[in-house]
């Protein structure tokens, strides 16, 4: 079922558009991901223009995340002060994001950072989990329960000035911090199309010292709001949102969410986030291969 | 039905005005659709140019005469563009040199009863433009010749292999040296604007006669609305999109926790 995509100026396949959303939703469901990293590169490959493809998968993610806020809500999972805090460096971040985004294309040089980017986060982060993950499950094959860290915050953290308690978070910590973690993923968010649950979820964990028990709705909140903002902001100012690539993604992503949530109560969390480390590490694999070898098109057009 | 009255007039007016003077051949050209709308299941356009060869007299040249050769091209609004050129920089590609062009066609597609270069030479091919070697891109900066070639193939080959610029020598067919058709495909991918179709009859290596027909791309309908949405109202645009996703996204979650 061909469809013709207004702002991408194309025709794509509607059913294949709505099985990666489908495919992705499953998979963000299931881990507890936005699943932003696999869509804008999986948009790419399909033949999408980068920048619409980054412009159009972050409103996929607002809608991955929406249902997962409020079941987390619904729990008092939601830490909205840390929340809101975030969501402000968000909205800067994105802001300097976008200015970025302008000034990395005007050079000719945004696809290849968008693609170091990639390598070097999913890289480290895929890394990173797949060497907890799998002491999780040596652990739980020797049947000794795995040593819980000590929950602190890292102290460059404790070093910023200005203190307020976060009291659902259990933290006394300077709002700076979360500022700037915010800013971060905001920034991501504008420039890869993600929403940067991959990056926040650990941060809370290791540099906050969030208790886990608001850290992923927390992380969702932030998502939302900041994926909805970065919206705005392509709109208004690379104009590269296609609301029809964008409906057809939220068909099948919030789809696909609903059952990846449901799988993923029979799976045990330690071979969930295996997993997904593999599959970060596979995506981030691509994607170095893609920068070392010769690529088919050595020239680029761009319309001035 | 009138469109074939016309044709038919146009043929028989130099004979019914009696016309004293063997002036050259003049077309009488064609197109199958002036007016392309681009609408959700818009995937290409596949346009039938045709048209009627006039000869002085309204006599076809007797079968011994040499024939002459029929050529259209189509050709897009053009555009100024940047191409970019990617090189190996400690071990990864990147863009590195880059070349300004201000008029590259858009799209281009030429069909010919023969290949092109049989037709006329280089000269000729580059005054009206005959032929991906001979297009008209109009480089901004003053680069070495060699590195010019470099970048124009460079984007011609880019466009070709993108299905935006063809060459289909052959695919002109003339009946009875006086009726000629080719069929153009124009993919999914092209830009809206102003198409012109060109056909030119050419003999001996001299073009004897040329027309024009202008064609208007446009999207139309929804695809029309969106666009000029995106483009002119971001915000409330930028809103909509926002709150398709929460709403869909609520949807699916109210829907599931139900069943």
């Amino acid at each position: 079922m061909d469809l013709y995509l207004p702002i991408a100026n194309l025709s794509v396949n509607a059913l294949v558009i709505v099985a990666l959303g489908f495919g992705v939703g499953l998979l963000s469901g299931m881990f507890g991901v936005g699943g932003g990293f696999l869509t804008t590169p999986l948009l790419i490959v399909y033949g999408i223009p980068p920048t619409v493809a980054a412009a159009s998968a972050a409103s996929q993610v607002t809608g991955a995340s929406v249902s997962g806020v409020f079941a987390h809500f619904r729990r008092n999972g939601v830490d909205v002060q840390m929340g809101a805090v975030l969501v402000a460096g968000g909205m800067i971040g994105s802001l300097a994001g976008a200015w970025l985004f302008a000034f990395l294309q005007a050079r000719g040089q945004i696809d290849t950072v968008i693609a170091i980017v990639y390598v070097l986060l999913l890289g480290s982060i895929g890394g990173l989990m797949l060497y907890e993950s799998v002491q999780a499950i040596r652990a739980a094959r020797a049947g000794k329960p795995m040593r819980a860290g000590k929950r602190r915050h890292h102290p460059l953290v404790a070093a910023l000035p200005l203190r307020w308690r976060f009291y659902r978070s259990g933290l006394y910590i300077s709002p700076l911090a979360p500022l700037i973690l915010g800013f971060f993923t905001g920034v991501l968010t504008v420039l890869l199309g993600v929403g940067g649950g991959f990056i926040l979820v650990p941060a809370m964990i290791y540099l906050l010292g969030m208790g886990t028990a608001v850290v992923v709705g927390t992380s969702l909140f932030q998502i939302l709001f900041v994926t909805a903002w970065a919206t705005m902001v392509h709109a208004t100012t690379t104009k590269a949102v296609d609301i029809v690539l964008a409906a057809l993604l939220l068909l099948g992503s919030v789809a696909g969410a609903q059952i990846g949530a449901r799988l993923a109560l029979r799976a045990r969390p330690e071979q969930l986030r295996l997993a997904l480390a593999l599959m970060v590490l596979v995506v981030a694999f691509r994607m170095l291969l893609g920068l070392a070898w010769r690529p088919d098109e050595i020239y680029s057009v761009e319309l001035m | 039905m009138s469109r074939a009255a016309a044709l038919l007039l146009a043929i028989a007016a130099p004979a019914l005005l009696g016309q004293a003077e063997p002036a050259k051949p003049v077309l009488v050209p064609d197109v199958s659709q002036r007016d392309i709308e681009i609408v959700y299941s818009f995937t290409g356009a596949d346009l039938l140019l045709f048209g009627a060869i006039v000869y002085p007299g309204g006599q076809a040249p007797e079968p011994g005469d040499k024939p002459a050769d029929v050529v259209v091209v189509l050709k897009g609004p053009v555009q100024s563009v940047l191409v970019r050129e990617k090189e190996k920089v400690a071990g990864i590609w990147v863009n590195a040199d880059r070349m300004r062009y201000r008029s590259a066609p858009s799209f281009y597609a030429i069909a010919s009863s023969r290949p092109i270069g049989e037709l006329v030479d280089a000269r000729t091919r580059a005054i009206y433009e005959l032929g991906l070697d001979s297009l008209q891109l109009s480089p901004a900066s003053g680069a070495a010749p060699a590195i010019q070639a470099r970048f124009d193939s460079g984007l011609v080959d880019l466009r070709r292999r993108n299905g935006l610029y063809y060459e289909s020598p052959g695919a002109v067919e003339i009946t009875g040296r006086v009726l000629y058709r080719a069929r153009l495909g124009i993919p999914a991918r092209v830009p809206v604007g102003r198409y012109t179709a060109e056909t030119f009859l050419i003999r001996d290596g001299r073009v004897l006669a040329a027309a024009v027909r202008p064609i208007e791309i446009r999207k139309s309908g929804f695809e029309r609305f969106v666009a000029n949405a995106a483009e002119h109202y971001s915000v409330p645009y930028g809103l909509a999109a926002v709150a398709l996703s929460v709403l869909l996204g609520w949807a699916a979650g109210a829907l599931w926790r139900r069943a």
